[in-house]
């Protein structure tokens, strides 16, 4: 579905990929895990097309189409949704408006019909429900003075109307309480299907217990490091990243999904 | 008839000239109006960029021509209006074409505690008792374009609301050039009189069709007594190589409340002053404005807001969206006179430019004489926030559909308080078509 090879990218002169590979097929999940600054946010914005970042060497391909030639709205007409580590706020847009207006273009983009407003208010209150969040919110400017939990539950709402096939969380876990944690994790695993996947970012081996993911990835200094099994992200919570830097069995940009 | 010299070739002294056909055989308090009115736009001229106030407007265009003024009401003009209507048909509505009053695209019904005329009609009459207020509250002593307006004012409607008396439906008052000439100057006044306790609403659009440039100078005149409520808006929309320079000016008693929504998206050039004085204890205003231009426009509004008396109230918010290589200024003054003690006032600006060419200057203003008061202003320039915008568009916006709904949503909170919701209604779509790019409509659907 989604294929990375020696991704290099920069923002202005300073380069922050510095030659990513990753597969990520039908049906996976996907954990990058790593120290601060590494590139997770970086390579999730790349992907998500933002402009910014500036590709210098590398491919993205996504179900055979070559991903960087697209806009950041082809590619979410196409089927990929990030969860932005740091949801933006847009004041004087209500989050009823702006998520009828998505769901509409991406239906437009499929040649489907715009929906019913009525009917459709209906869709938005049940996936509000889905992260337990009041569904007067939706009269609210989307993210505007929402506290960070509330602010990263309105990205889960926005990935179930979206519904898509490629869902990235950059670190969607951060914030949380325990219960919303368990909340958006719940409302994330009804969204998995054979034909979906997810690349989850995250901090904390923590999430993993219940999005529990095909690969772990470890992301370090703008590359892949290490790639395993979900028990890597346990060995990760109790040695921490310097044990990797020091034990590293695979050859550093060798990883596979 | 005046003692003032000016140069025979000059603008002045071709408005002067044309002074002398409004006063033949029209003696009375309102022909003295005129004089000495026109006597101080003698000596004041035309304002220089030296001036404070017009720091950063340049009206060469309009002193450097001779625009002349029309001086009689067109036959039967043929003249569809529909454009800048709002709501409903049925509002009561006051066209004036080129300046002067259309009875045959106007209506109004009689209803008790309600006078509405005209100003031509009441002029002819001779010196009306319904014109006792005219020239007492607009400041011609030292506004030049006021006082150009009171010595040459032609027509415009002059409302009177009784004690107690609520007007449900808006008043609507439409202004249309149809430049029978080039270079036509129209001078319409309007005089708008609530007497203690009346409500009415009351809209001023400015629109016009053709080519050539014309000069617009209206002045409408605000009394509100005690506990009276009006909301007003002016809407200018004149056509592109319009000049206007207008001036809506307010007396308020006690407990009275003036809501005061101004729009400016046309014209080549266009000022318009607001200004109330909160005269007595109570009063209070809300004096909100957007304007929205773009290629070569200029755009300027200066409001003041005076706070004579205690516990007065005022909250201005004014917007602006500049696109093109098109020029803003705001120039918002409150002001709070030593007696004025309780006095709360909230101000702000905020700007945004959609390209690298545009330019806003804008300064608002405090000047505080009371030291028991709760005052605070600020003004703000930005761009479309790109983080935003790409937000949108990853899911699923397309760049056009992100822009627009950025841009109106930065509008949406002054557009959200304008009183009469046909207006608002209009004035969003307008905004909407204009981001879009779709040719401007006059107003209205
Ligand atoms: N706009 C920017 N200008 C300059 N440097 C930037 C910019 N955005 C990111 N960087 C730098 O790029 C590097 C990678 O940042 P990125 O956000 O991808 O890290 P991350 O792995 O997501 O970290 P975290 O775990 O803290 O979220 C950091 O050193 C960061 O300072
Ligand atoms: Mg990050």
């Amino acid at each position: 579905m989604l294929e990375i090879n020696g991704l290099r990218a920069n923002i202005g002169e300073n380069e922050i990929l510095k030659g990513i590979n990753l597969t990520v097929n039908k049906g996976e999940v996907h954990a990058v895990m790593g120290p601060n600054g590494s590139g997770k946010s970086t390579l999730a914005q790349v992907i998500a097309g933002h402009p910014a970042y500036e590709v210098t060497a590398g491919s993205v391909t996504y179900d055979g189409q070559d991903l960087l030639e697209m806009e950041p709205e082809e590619r979410a007409q196409a089927g990929i949704f990030l969860a932005f580590q740091y949801p933006v706020e847009i004041p004087g847009v209500t989050n009823a408006y702006f998520l009828r207006s998505a769901y509409n273009a991406v239906r437009k983009a499929r040649g489907e019909d715009e929906v019913d407003p009525l009917e459709f208010l209906d869709v938005m209150e049940e996936k509000m429900k889905l992260v337990d969040m009041d569904p007067s919110m939706l009269n609210r400017s989307v993210n505007a003075g929402f506290s960070g939990g509330e602010k990263k539950r309105n990205e889960i709402v926005q990935l179930a109307v979206l519904n898509p096939r490629l869902a990235i969380l950059d670190e969607t876990d951060s914030g949380l309480d325990i219960d919303a944690l368990r909340i958006v994790a719940d409302g994330v695993n009804k969204l998995r299907s054979p034909e979906k996947s997810a690349i989850v970012v995250t901090h904390y081996q923590r999430l993993l217990n219940y999005i529990v993911p095909d690969f772990v990835h470890v992301l370090a200094g703008g590359r892949i490091v290490r790639s395993g099994g979900k028990e890597l992200a346990l060995e990760l919570e109790e040695h921490g990243y310097d044990w990797i830097q020091t034990h590293a069995p695979e050859a550093a940009g060798a990883a596979r999904g | 008839m005046t003692a003032t010299v000016t140069q025979p070739e000059s603008p002045v002294h071709h408005y002067l000239e044309s002074l002398d056909d409004l006063l033949t055989g029209k003696p009375g308090r309102v022909a003295e109006l005129r004089v000495r009115a026109m006597d101080r736009f003698v000596a004041l001229g035309f304002p220089s960029m030296k001036n404070e106030d017009w720091h950063y407007t340049s009206v060469a265009p309009i002193a450097t021509r001779v625009f002349g003024r029309t001086s009689s009401a067109p036959a039967a003009p043929e003249v569809d209006v529909s454009p800048m209507l709002f709501g409903s048909p049925d509002w009561p509505r006051l066209v004036f074409v080129d300046g002067w009053f259309a009875p045959e695209l106007s209506h109004v019904a009689e209803s008790a505690g309600v006078r509405v005329s005209t100003l031509a009609a009441l002029l002819a009459e001779g010196d009306s008792t319904d014109l006792a207020r005219l020239g007492t509250i607009a400041d011609h002593d030292n506004v030049a374009f006021t006082a150009l307006n009171t010595a040459l004012m032609q027509d415009g409607a002059v409302i009177q609301i009784g004690a107690g008396v609520e007007v449900e439906a808006p008043i609507h008052l439409v202004y249309v050039s149809t430049r029978p000439a080039p270079l036509c100057a129209v001078f319409p006044r309007n005089l708008l009189v609530l007497e203690r306790s009346a409500r009415a609403t009351v809209i001023e659009s400015y629109a016009g069709f053709g080519e050539e440039s014309y000069l617009t100078v209206p002045v409408t005149e605000i009394s509100l007594g005690e506990g009276a409520q009006l909301d007003h808006i002016k809407v200018q929309n004149e056509a592109p190589g319009a000049f206007h320079v207008g001036t809506i000016q307010a007396r308020q008693e006690r407990d009275s409340e003036l809501h005061s929504f101004s729009y400016a998206a046309g014209a080549e050039l266009s000022r318009t002053n607001v200004y109330t004085i909160l005269d007595g204890q109570g009063a209070s205003c809300t004096m909100n404005g957007m304007y929205m231009v773009s290629g070569l426009q200029h755009v300027d509004h200066q409001t003041r807001i005076e706070h004579a008396q205690p516990n007065t109230t005022s909250r201005e918010i004014y917007k602006g969206i500049l696109d093109g290589h098109s020029h803003g200024v705001f120039n918002g003054k409150v002001y709070v006179r030593p007696e004025a003690q309780k006095t709360d006032g909230k101000q702000s600006n905020n700007n945004l430019l959609l390209s690298d060419h545009a330019r806003i200057d804008t300064k608002p203003q405090l000047e505080i004489f009371a030291d028991d008061v709760k005052c605070t202003h600020g003004a703000t320039v930005g761009r479309l926030d790109e983080v935003a915008l790409f937000y949108m568009k990853s899911r699923g916006l397309d760049a056009e559909q992100a822009r627009t709904l950025l841009i109106y949503a930065f509008a949406a909170d002054v557009l959200e308080e304008i009183p009469v919701k046909a207006v608002r209604d209009a004035l969003e779509s307008a905004v909407f078509a204009r981001v879009r790019g779709e040719e401007l409509q006059v107003a209205g659907e």
